[in-house]
């Protein structure tokens, strides 16, 4: 199978290379390259100079990343962990995908060690170039600890401010520096963060209008959570070749994947 | 002498101008908003987190509901991210018919925006011609998908079937005299392509209709003119896409500078503005109008011409036909297959964005190699619209927020995710 071609508007390879060479040199080496697909081009940063990194990037004349074009967070907790178990499969087999495994906190036992990557949260930047019409992916993950922190971009590009209070809602990533580090999506007073892996996909409380108290009332949820479809991971030998050509993978660095 | 203090004032979520579910708090010194606050999140679903929960073909019916007025632009930006990491590419006729649906849509949008602006603004007549037009674009999707919005009609590989031989026609009854029903269905006797043909030849007649309702009316532009106003570095340091980035004299539009599927094939000029006004996005968006006609006339004569698969002949990711499935063992294990666990996606992560007619819509879709996306975040566009809005709408008057919000074209769907 062929690799897609690169955004059409892609220039020769060589000046493809130049500029991630750019890229690297305009932040001082302070980003390593990871494995992205053709004509896309991603870098890990360290934490602790995200602000100073994307601030050049921002200003070298060569890069001008001018425009933030998203900003998102990312939890790792149960990346490449499938929830199909073929171990205590039952004769009838329904059973076997019916309780969303990795939802809880707790692991199921046979889970493998390291069930807790060591780096668990990840903000993820999404710039764009206008002037050389390139777009880059930049990572970086959060200290280990909770809560995760990271430096606030606001002071670099203004629109990162509701961005990061998304990421902070969404995943309870503080972000330092933030002038108004509000929750955004979720209701007022809401407790949790939602996108967090262990948040179960159904909640905590639901909500309804209680007669008697004459007001709305929260309550534990009542209904049993369930998975229709079990996540499967399968080995498929038609990407082989895609995914090794691909310089690292994409995965955070140490998973601990089981695939059976 | 009384104390002089600045007054707070909620906006919505009730207001007809709220465009849906906004709740703004305003700090008002008079009649002068000193500070916008936007709440948002009234309409939030967790769309992302449920597409998590579920094989990469079942979300595709969740992007319609993200932008709920562009539907198929937000349905391609998903599609296309999944078939970025597979590393397959649709057929050349399901890419131009996927463009050609790109710009119904756009059209769409941008009709249900004019006549939303102009109604919040004080044009009342302009409301009813955008959705005379509108009415027929949504016979388009109705005739591709049997849906007249959410239309689930791009899936990865391909798009769900080919343009068909017939339109729906109106069927007789009380409400309309015979030679109404007949002067109705007369563009519908032929196929699809007749019909959008026919829509192309007299739309540009109706936008020309639009512009002279308001391009010059003197209350038009006492509302827009000067209002809101965004220099283009705010714009691109805003986050700012789209008409708003264009209205302030950017040049930028994803179909021009880094075009997907067939937009390096079609001929069209992108609009650009000079002030960064409401007024300025107004004439971006008529152009715009004009644009994504012309764009869909292309795609119209293309596909007259040239027959062939919609959908790549591949097992593993489109399913097979139903006939097939009759007779045929392996059509039937390969159908359950994709229907019950879905595909699995190699390992990775990529980002597609398509110019969906409010902005960039980018879908960021990482792959663990299981059958459904590991994490999946929508890049709305209205988002970051919305987030600038406290910096357009500060010293101005209270009824020009409602021109700002129209002119920002804010969907909650997608901004609220």
């Amino acid at each position: 199978m062929s690799d897609p071609t690169p955004a059409a508007a892609a220039p020769a390879p060589d000046r493809f290379a130049q500029f991630a060479a750019a890229i690297v040199d305009a932040a001082n080496g302070r980003v390593t390259p990871v494995g992205a697909l053709p004509g896309e081009l991603a870098f890990d940063v360290e934490a602790d100079v995200i602000v100073e990194v994307c601030a050049a990037l921002r200003d070298d004349p060569r890069l001008r990343f001018e425009v933030l074009t998203d900003l998102s967070g990312i939890d790792y907790l149960t990346y490449g962990r499938d929830e199909w178990n073929t171990h205590d499969a039952t004769g009838t087999g329904f059973s076997r995908g019916v309780a969303g495994r990795y939802r809880a906190e707790a692991p199921p036992a046979d889970a493998p060690a390291a069930t807790t990557p060591e780096r668990r949260f990840a903000v993820v930047y999404h710039l764009l170039s206008i002037e050389a019409n390139r777009r880059v992916r930049l990572r970086a993950y959060c200290a280990p600890g909770e809560p995760p922190m990271i430096d606030s971009v606001v002071d670099v590009w203004s629109g990162a401010n509701w961005f990061e209070r998304e990421v902070f809602d969404l995943f309870g990533v503080l972000f330092r520096g933030h002038p108004d580090l509000r929750r955004i999506l979720t209701d007022y007073g809401f407790i949790g963060h939602p996108f967090r892996k262990d948040f179960p996909l159904i909640g905590h409380v639901e909500v309804r209008y209680d007669p008697e108290k004459r007001r709305v009332v929260y309550e534990p949820v009542s209904i049993e959570a369930r998975v229709l479809v079990p996540r499967v991971i399968r080995d498929d030998h038609r990407y082989e070749a895609a995914l090794s050509a691909r310089s690292a993978p994409a995965a955070p660095p140490a998973p601990g994947k089981p695939n059976g | 002498m009384a104390e002089i203090r600045n007054f707070t004032l909620n906006f919505g979520p009730q207001h007809p101008a709220a465009h849906g579910v906004l709740r703004l708090v305003l700090e008002m010194d008079g009649e002068v908003v000193q500070k916008a606050d936007p709440h948002v999140g009234l309409l939030h679903r967790g769309t992302e987190k449920l597409a998590e929960s579920k094989p990469f073909n079942q979300s595709i019916g969740y992007m319609d509901r993200l932008d709920y007025v562009s539907m198929m632009c937000n349905e391609h930006a998903y599609v296309m991210a999944i078939e970025k990491l597979l590393g397959v590419e649709a057929p050349l006729r399901a890419q131009y018919i996927r463009v050609m649906f790109d710009e119904i849509t756009r059209i769409l949008n941008h009709l249900m925006w004019l006549g939303a602006h102009g109604l919040d603004i004080g044009a009342m007549t302009v409301f009813l011609y955008a959705f005379r037009e509108r009415e027929d674009l949504m016979d388009c999707y109705e005739a591709v998908s049997g849906t007249r919005m959410h239309a689930t009609y791009y899936r990865p590989g391909g798009v769900y079937r080919d343009l068909p031989e017939t339109m729906p026609k109106y069927a007789p009854s009380k409400f309309r005299s015979k030679r109404e029903i007949d002067r109705l269905n007369e563009a519908r006797a032929g196929s699809l392509l007749d019909f959008i043909q026919d829509f192309t030849d007299r739309f540009p007649k109706c936008v020309d209709e639009y512009e002279t309702l308001l391009t010059d009316n003197r209350i038009w532009k006492q509302r827009t003119v000067n209002i809101g106003v965004l220099s283009p570095e705010r714009a691109k340091a805003l986050s700012c896409s789209g008409p708003v980035l264009r209205g302030s004299g950017v040049v930028w539009d994803l179909r021009k500078h880094q075009p997907y599927e067939v937009y390096d094939q079609v001929d069209f000029d992108i609009p650009v503005g000079v002030n960064g006004d409401c007024y300025d996005r107004y004439l971006v968006r008529v152009e715009e109008l004009r644009q994504s006609n012309r764009i869909i006339r292309q795609c119209v004569d293309w596909l007259r011409r040239n027959p062939g698969p919609v959908m790549l002949d591949d097992r593993k990711i489109a399913p097979p036909r139903r006939v097939e499935m009759k007779g045929d063992m392996e059509s039937l294990i390969h159908h359950f297959k994709l229907f019950t666990e879905g595909y699995s996606v190699p390992a990775g992560e990529t980002y597609a964005a398509v110019e969906a007619p409010k902005g960039e819509f980018g879908i960021w879709l990482v792959s663990d190699g299981a059958n459904k996306p590991y994490r999946l975040k929508a890049r709305a566009p209205g988002f970051p619209h919305l987030a600038a809005m406290d910096e357009m709408v500060r010293g101005h008057m209270l009824a020009d927020v409602v021109a700002v919000i129209g002119t920002i074209d804010i969907v909650f769907g997608e901004i609220d995710r």
